[in-house]
């Protein structure tokens, strides 16, 4: 044993003789404990700052629920106004413009405000960028998930994370200058060509901004979110799934739809869902390229305007009390919708994932 | 019979192939856009990216150069404001789910919570702090911007650090425990710590998102075409600058914009990139 | 110097689990004494109840007395101020990842507010004497995190870290279970020197290890204490026939 004790040994205690202490000896006490035995007995139980600490966390935690009431008492008090003044009818009423007969919707100078046309603009843009981006994110998280070879995982995985971290302003920007012109001068032609009878597309907007160009860019950004959140629900997927299909004597393709996305299908609609609440709620990229004109039209590639959109353009210039309280409906519209959808999309995943996701979106 | 099974059996390889080609196309289609907005940003930022763009301050139109020094500065200080509302909480309400209320219904209540205010857009939150903050004190000012960036920075840090904190082993804990420690330095000098790096690294990923954002400074911070002096004034931001250069007529401040969001990128790339570099690598040093 | 540790009809739950049932002992101070028996019996909850670490686990509950010489240390006192009275060391190693190894001993000091460098220099290396460590790591204090050491190295940080808050008693939860055997002969070692100054209570699975370093032996059986008695006489003599069953290896 080559153990060097040297020992700075205060007292010692008595000891027993050899044979084996007997039962219920109490040791002499010391004439001297040793200085830190004494500091730390000196030491309090530090119970207050134990429950100090502790609700100070619990604070913090719940400043979670405070942010959420604080910004739904401000929306409400806000909006009390144009509420009072127009009721439910805010969200569905037209009215009519003396001059041109034509309907008309949001009119600050003489006090008319209706969300319809925004309302609507929001819902084409996104419901267009699901139609494009759902099919080519979960094509995307199926090669990625089962077909992608693993050195490749990596890089391509990165890349999806890099979509998802652009700020919705450079995606605005690039829209402008690059998609816009590229619509118009090469795609729209086309589906006014090939599509036209459908009324979807007609040729009064010559700009190349509108509904369309909108659901496109919203389709690229909501692609991530999608994307990453199906892999995620796929992978979650237990691996003996995928081996009792393959067993069965099923192709990949069999397998990935049988054995992965069966049973991934909750979680995917609440990916999709997800990608719809981020949708709704996407502002400047959409005021950039939709438009901003208050219309409801049949043409995809007519001017709109959506609800983040004209909060985004008016609100610091709103002539007027009225003009502000309406925009704060508005905004109050979009939190609520987009909790709701946000909370149901989460439920579904959770579903899937059994528990808090991996990630956060 | 055979020939059936030959022919089933044909089609449902050529199926798979199909299914395998269409999701190749979907890959490629989504990585297309990604390559395209970066190579651009590249190309157009780069050649209107000079020294002048860090150190001078928008001119007035019409005139040529001019930068956005002030709105690179502006965008630091509303991010320091935001970081010093948003990390303390956030990380605060991490602990108190990975340590306090593990478990319990306040905590999955908490974390649900969390998650759905991540969803929530982001203009909402600005006109949320414009109405609390904007309107009683009368004017715009970086200390609103501030605060709407903070807000949004919680419920992301506060995930991430919970997310930190589970994974610090239980023995580790208890060894503190067993010492003696008080619980609430336990908690800071021991599990905190084994945790943070992973913790910075979620800091840095609510910082990244929270840097790009503009909607809700367009009512808060305002923007400012010179330098501001104290945060009770409008302050210029990068993305908010980029946006009002982007929507306006002049070709001069288009060039500015597409200057101001490569330097935007590259930095927000930047710090993606780290945080992936330290979670994948496994540098959470001693978190496992 | 070390305490004497009363135990009288000791209960503990986890949940609605009845883990111990009716424990009675006096644990003699300055001796070895080891817990054997089944895994599953109890003896790592019967040794956390004696530093109140059973309580950590929210569904765990303990009734009776457990007595520090004269101090109830469920009634007269915060489980705080039990624990920097007595150390323990656990099954698996484990120093703080984060901090180096002056500052893996010197933690329960540091952590509780104890500041005076020159002083803390001087327990640290005392510390690391008394577990046989100093002479491996003596360069190497502050450069070198806990966890870089061997397994059989940082089980002896971890006893040095226990032992730098000069506790009256160690407790030890199988601590060579998870080393190879040339380091568990080195713990051995280590506690055959240190029972003469603390109260030692080991709980083992190897009833080798417990007639080589303990005076007195407890065996568990199902959450009873089935005999407490000297060593030697539990080894070669044993009053109860469970005892002798678990001994001569029919069971466990």
């Amino acid at each position: 044993m080559n153990a060097n004790v040297p020992e700075i040994r205060i007292s010692q205690a008595q000891l027993q003789p050899e044979a084996g202490p007997p039962d219920g000896q109490r040791p002499v006490e010391a004439v001297q404990v040793s200085p830190i035995r004494a500091f730390l007995l000196s030491r309090g139980n530090s119970a207050i700052a134990d429950r100090g600490f502790h609700w100070l966390m619990v604070l913090c935690a719940l400043s979670i629920f405070g942010i959420v009431v604080l910004i739904a008492i401000e929306l409400v008090l806000r909006s009390k106004l144009a509420w009072s003044q127009f009721g439910f009818d805010f969200f569905i009423k037209a009215y009519v413009d003396p001059y041109t007969k034509l309907p008309m919707y949001w009119d600050p100078v003489n006090g008319h405000f209706s969300a319809l046309p925004f309302v609507y603009g929001t819902l084409v843009s996104s419901f267009l960028a699901l139609l494009l981006a759902v099919p080519l994110a979960i094509g995307v998280a199926v090669f990625l998930t089962e077909m992608c070879p693993q050195a490749l995982r990596g890089p391509l995985a990165f890349m999806t994370e890099l979509l998802a971290a652009i700020p919705s302003v450079i995606y605005g920007l690039w829209a402008v200058f690059v998609l816009v012109p590229l619509l118009r001068e090469h795609v729209n032609p086309l589906l006014i060509r090939l599509l036209g009878w459908t009324g979807l597309f007609n040729d009064d907007n010559p700009t190349g901004l509108g509904f369309l160009s909108a659901g496109v860019i919203l389709a690229i950004m909501i692609l991530p979110i999608i994307s990453s959140l199906t892999r995620e629900v796929m992978t979650a997927v237990p691996h003996s799934q995928r081996e009792a299909v393959l067993a069965l004597g099923a192709t990949r393709w069999e397998m990935i739809r049988m054995g992965v996305l069966r049973n991934a299908r909750i979680g995917i609609v609440g990916a999709i869902m997800l990608g719809l609440g981020r949708a709704l709620g996407e502002t400047m990229a959409v005021t950039m390229v939709i438009g901003n004109n208050p219309q409801i039209v049949r043409s995809l590639l007519a001017n709109g305007s959506s609800m983040a959109a004209v909060i985004a353009n008016e609100f610091a210039e709103a002539s007027g009390d009225l003009h502000l309280s309406a925009l704060m409906e508005i905004g109050l519209a979009l939190f609520v919708v987009t909790i709701i959808v946000n909370a149901l999309a989460r439920v579904l995943v959770w579903a899937v994932t059994r528990g808090a996701p991996a990630q956060v979106h | 019979m055979p020939t059936e099974h030959k022919l089933r059996a044909r089609i449902r390889t050529g199926i798979d192939g199909a299914a395998t080609g269409l999701a190749v196309l979907s890959t490629l289609l989504v990585v297309a856009p990604l390559v395209a907005i970066f190579a651009y940003l590249l190309y157009k930022g780069a050649s209107s990216l000079s020294w002048a763009f860090f150190t001078d301050i928008p001119k007035p139109v019409g005139e040529a150069g001019g930068g956005m020094a002030n709105a690179i500065a502006g965008s630091g200080i509303l991010l320091a404001i935001g970081s010093l509302i948003g990390v303390p909480v956030g990380i605060g309400g991490g602990i108190f789910l990975a340590e306090y209320g593990r478990g319990t219904k306040l905590a999955n209540a908490v974390r649900f919570t969390a998650d759905v205010l991540n969803g929530v857009p982001s203009i909402v939150m600005g006109i949320a702090v414009y109405s609390l903050i904007v309107v009683p004190q009368r004017h715009f000012s970086a200390f609103s911007g501030g605060v709407a960036l903070g807000i949004m920075m919680i419920p992301t840090v506060c995930r991430t650090t919970e997310e930190m904190l589970l994974m610090v082993p239980h023995a580790v804990r208890e060894a503190a425990l067993a010492l003696g420690v008080p619980n609430w330095r336990s908690v800071l000098a021991i599990t905190v710590k084994t945790a943070s790096p992973g913790i910075i690294t979620g800091c840095m990923l609510a910082f990244a998102r929270v840097a790009g954002e503009t909607a809700p400074l367009i009512f808060t911070a305002f923007g400012n075409m010179g330098w501001s002096s104290n945060l009770n004034e409008p302050i210029a931001a990068l993305p908010l600058q980029i946006y009002v250069y982007a929507i306006s007529p002049y070709d001069e401040w288009h060039r500015l914009a597409w200057a101001g969001a490569l330097v935007l990128i590259v930095l927000i790339v930047a710090a993606v990139s780290l945080v992936r570099y330290v979670t994948s690598r496994g540098v959470l040093k001693g978190a496992s | 110097m070390g305490v004497g540790i009363e135990v009288i009809n000791l209960n503990a739950w986890y949940g609605t689990n009845h883990t111990l049932q009716d424990i009675n002992l006096n644990i003699p101070a300055n001796h070895a004494t080891a817990l054997i028996g089944p895994s599953g019996c109890g003896k790592s909850t019967f040794v956390r109840c004696l530093n109140r670490m059973h309580e950590t686990n929210p569904i765990a509950r303990v009734t009776g007395t457990v007595r520090f010489g004269d101090l109830d240390i469920y009634e007269d006192a915060k489980p705080v101020e039990i624990r920097r009275r007595v150390g323990m060391v656990f099954q698996r190693p484990n120093p703080f990842p984060t901090m180096s190894i002056y500052d893996n001993v010197a933690a329960g000091l540091k952590l509780n507010g104890y500041s005076n460098r020159r002083a803390l220099d001087e327990i640290v290396e005392k510390s690391l004497r008394n577990s046989a460590l100093w002479d491996e790591v003596k360069d190497d204090l502050k450069k070198k995190s806990g966890a870089s050491l061997s397994g059989g190295q940082q089980q002896r940080l971890c006893i040095a870290r226990a032992l730098a808050v000069d506790p009256e008693a160690l407790l030890m939860d199988e601590p060579a279970s998870a080393l190879d055997p040339v380091s568990t002969s080195k713990i051995e070692d280590l506690i055959f020197q240190l029972k003469s100054q603390y109260t030692i209570v080991i709980v083992t699975h190897n009833m080798q290890q417990a007639a080589r370093v303990a005076e007195k032996t407890g065996f568990f059986l199902n959450g009873r204490m089935v005999e407490f008695d000297s060593t030697h006489k539990i080894f070669t003599n044993p009053s109860d026939k469970r005892t002798e069953d678990y001994i001569t290896g029919r069971f466990g």
